[in-house]
């Protein structure tokens, strides 16, 4: 699904140039539930904006879903974004002054869809996510929990091939971040792949590979056998 | 473009600063408004002005002879200078900027018009059939002097709408016979001037050749009324009627420059320096319209880069969920140019509705008989309404276009970067 090869990235602001991602080679299988972890400044914000299409890289190989991510103008990025990848914030971003369902509907939006189809099929996703009697509520008159449900839902309507995930439980409480963590491994249990970036140690160790990366590279991968190593070695520390 | 969603996405941000909408619509608003009421004043003046030289052609010149006042060619000062009826066919066949020409001969004495019992005193102008058109003699029944009447020296004449008042009452005159002078003419029309100068109603026509015969004219003209060629300059109008009097001074032998030999008047020196005025004033009203415009405009555009900057999360949340460019662009450009033209056509409506309701008020006060010269219709006609129309709409797309490009420039990344 995801195929990074010696990927470089640099920030230049004036005549300093900040080298983030040096080299960095990663693969990520469909279906797979990924979190990526690593220190501020090891560049996983840089990694999450290049997957997601957001941003370009320097150097290097990025396909996606077998398509190569490069050069594209802003017009194919955003089609590319809308198509394949669904974001989750941590502070949410939903439009303040648009109701749970509009919020939801957004994507199928600039997918041209009608507003009475793209509607009801926002309903759907609210009521999958136990969201329907808030449908027409505004983010304000929700809580954080169901504000990052609603974010989920509108994450999935586009029915994309992965799940950009950015501190998704950041904002939340221990019980609510669990219950949205749950709510994503559902997602990832119907095949789409999932990558979450973290510094929770046990949020991460709720998917089922973890990528540390340190400097600018990968600096460990810690999957499916081992993670119940890692589970425990988290719950010592 | 024309979905309802994008229309719906711009209303929610309008309701959501209704203040703030309102404020800087009224700015655009209030610029057309002005621009409406000094267009319509403008052309008001204008008109009032039109109207007063339109009670003769523009481009009519009027002659008249008198005595000389300086020494000429060995003639003494003092000495009467005296058109003729080869000055007409000198003047309508040898003048090229002549367009059409009549003669006047002034009925001598004191001439008496009288029908039955009734009679008066009354002006007579003899002419050709071209001062219809030159004085802008308006008929209500029958006709005016043609060519017949004058190469046959026929006695008929076309009265005044006071003289027939005067001498028929509500008798009908066409084909009756009134006496001039003792002399019996055939009424053949009914002259009325509907504008302002009334004295015109207390004129008769009788051709010019006939009243010379009659009352013992020999060749004498008194004055030509002549029109000459349209023109742009006043230097140029004045150029025509110098070149006319230097021919008439090489006629008559007397110095070109002696204003006392011969009179002129030459109207279209007159109406070209007044519309000159008119077009200046008109300018400065759209300098000034525009001026008040463009500071609406400038609100607009400045409220749209705040609204821009307030949006940067919400348009980089949009650009992650795959809002291209082109619609973020056109979202904000389509919600500016809905401001303007929406504030801007009430403004217009309401500018251009204030002339009407003053149009209204002058036309009663017109029809009650009041005077009013220097202010004629004073509202804006449809063309500048449609260009101040395709003004606002291209305003509205130039106050929304800084706002939209910077909108279009917006990052996902650092409009969605936690603080």
């Amino acid at each position: 699904m995801i195929s990074i090869q010696n990927l470089h990235k640099s920030y230049v602001t004036g005549n300093n140039s900040l080298h983030v991602l040096k080299g960095l080679n990663l693969e990520i299988g469909e279906g797979e539930f990924v979190s990526i972890m690593g220190s501020s400044g090891s560049g996983k914000s840089t990694l999450l904006n290049i997957l997601g299409v957001l941003d370009d890289y320097d150097q290097g190989d990025y396909f996606l879903n077998g398509k190569k991510i490069w050069g594209l103008t802003e017009t194919q990025a955003a089609i590319t974004r809308n198509a394949m990848i669904g974001f989750i914030f941590q502070s949410f971003n939903l439009i303040s002054f648009k109701n749970a369902m509009e919020n939801v509907a957004l994507p199928l939006y600039y997918q041209k869809i009608s507003r009475k189809k793209r509607n009801m099929i926002a309903l759907e996703y609210l009521d999958r996510l136990g969201l329907k009697p808030w449908a027409h509520h505004l983010p304000s008159e929700m809580s954080g929990g169901q504000k990052q449900r609603v974010a989920i839902a509108r994450a999935l309507i586009s029915n994309p091939k992965i799940i950009l995930a950015d501190e998704p439980t950041g904002a939340l409480d221990s019980q609510t971040s669990m219950e949205v963590m749950e709510i994503l491994k559902n997602v990832n249990d119907q095949g789409i792949t999932v990558i979450i970036v973290t510094h929770e140690h046990d949020i991460a160790a709720m998917t089922k590979k973890i990528i540390r990366l340190k400097d600018g590279i990968i600096g460990e991968v810690i999957t499916n056998g081992d993670l119940q190593l890692y589970r425990d070695r988290v719950k010592s520390e | 473009m024309f979905d309802v969603d994008i229309w719906q996405e711009i209303f929610s941000t309008i309701r959501k600063n209704k203040l703030r909408t309102f404020l800087t619509g009224f700015s655009v608003a209030w610029g057309i408004f002005m621009l409406m009421i000094l267009l319509g004043s403008g052309n008001g003046l204008s008109n009032g002005v039109k109207e007063q030289f339109a009670q003769n052609a523009v481009n009519i010149m009027w002659m008249w002879t008198g005595e000389t006042s300086i020494p000429y060619n060995g003639l003494k000062e003092g000495r009467p200078i005296k058109f003729n009826n080869q000055d007409y066919d000198f003047l309508r066949t040898k003048e090229s900027d002549i367009e059409k020409i009549s003669s006047r001969y002034y009925l001598p004495g004191d001439i008496l018009y009288s029908y039955g019992k009734e009679y008066g005193s009354f002006e007579t102008s003899t002419c050709y059939p071209s001062l219809k058109d030159m004085e802008n003699i308006n008929l209500t029944t029958g006709r005016f002097i043609n060519e017949m009447d004058m190469m046959e020296f026929r006695k008929v004449v076309v009265i005044g709408d006071d003289i027939k008042k005067a001498l028929f009452k509500e008798e009908d005159p066409i084909g009756k016979y009134i006496r001039i002078g003792g002399v019996p003419f055939n009424v053949i029309g009914i002259s009325k001037d509907k504008r302002r100068n009334q004295d015109n109603n207390r004129q008769a026509y009788i051709p010019f050749s006939t009243a010379q015969r009659i009352f013992n004219g020999g060749d004498r003209v008194h004055t030509f009324t002549v029109t000459t060629s349209m023109v742009k300059t006043t230097e140029e109008a004045e150029a025509i009627s110098d070149k006319i009097r230097k021919d008439m001074a090489k006629r008559h032998d007397f110095d070109p420059n002696d204003k006392r030999a011969m009179g002129s008047f030459n109207m279209l020196t007159e109406y070209i320096r007044t519309m000159k005025i008119f077009q200046a004033i008109n300018l400065f009203v759209w300098i000034i319209g525009i001026g008040t415009l463009i500071a609406g405009i400038v609100g607009v555009s400045n409220i749209m880069l705040i609204l821009i900057k307030e949006r940067t999360r919400e348009i980089g949340i949009r650009k992650a969920i795959g809002a291209t460019p082109f619609s973020v662009i056109s979202l904000v450009l389509l919600e500016s140019v809905l401001i303007t033209t929406v504030a801007g056509y009430i403004g217009l409506v309401m500018g251009v509705g204030i002339m009407e309701l003053v149009n209204m008020a002058l036309m009663k006060a017109a029809a009650g008989g009041a005077e009013n010269v220097f202010f004629v219709n004073p509202t804006v006609d449809f063309r500048t309404a449609v260009t101040a129309t395709l003004i606002l709409v291209f305003s509205g797309a130039l106050a929304g276009y800084l706002p939209a490009r910077k909108a279009a420039n917006v990052t996902p990344i650092e409009a969605l970067r936690d603080e």
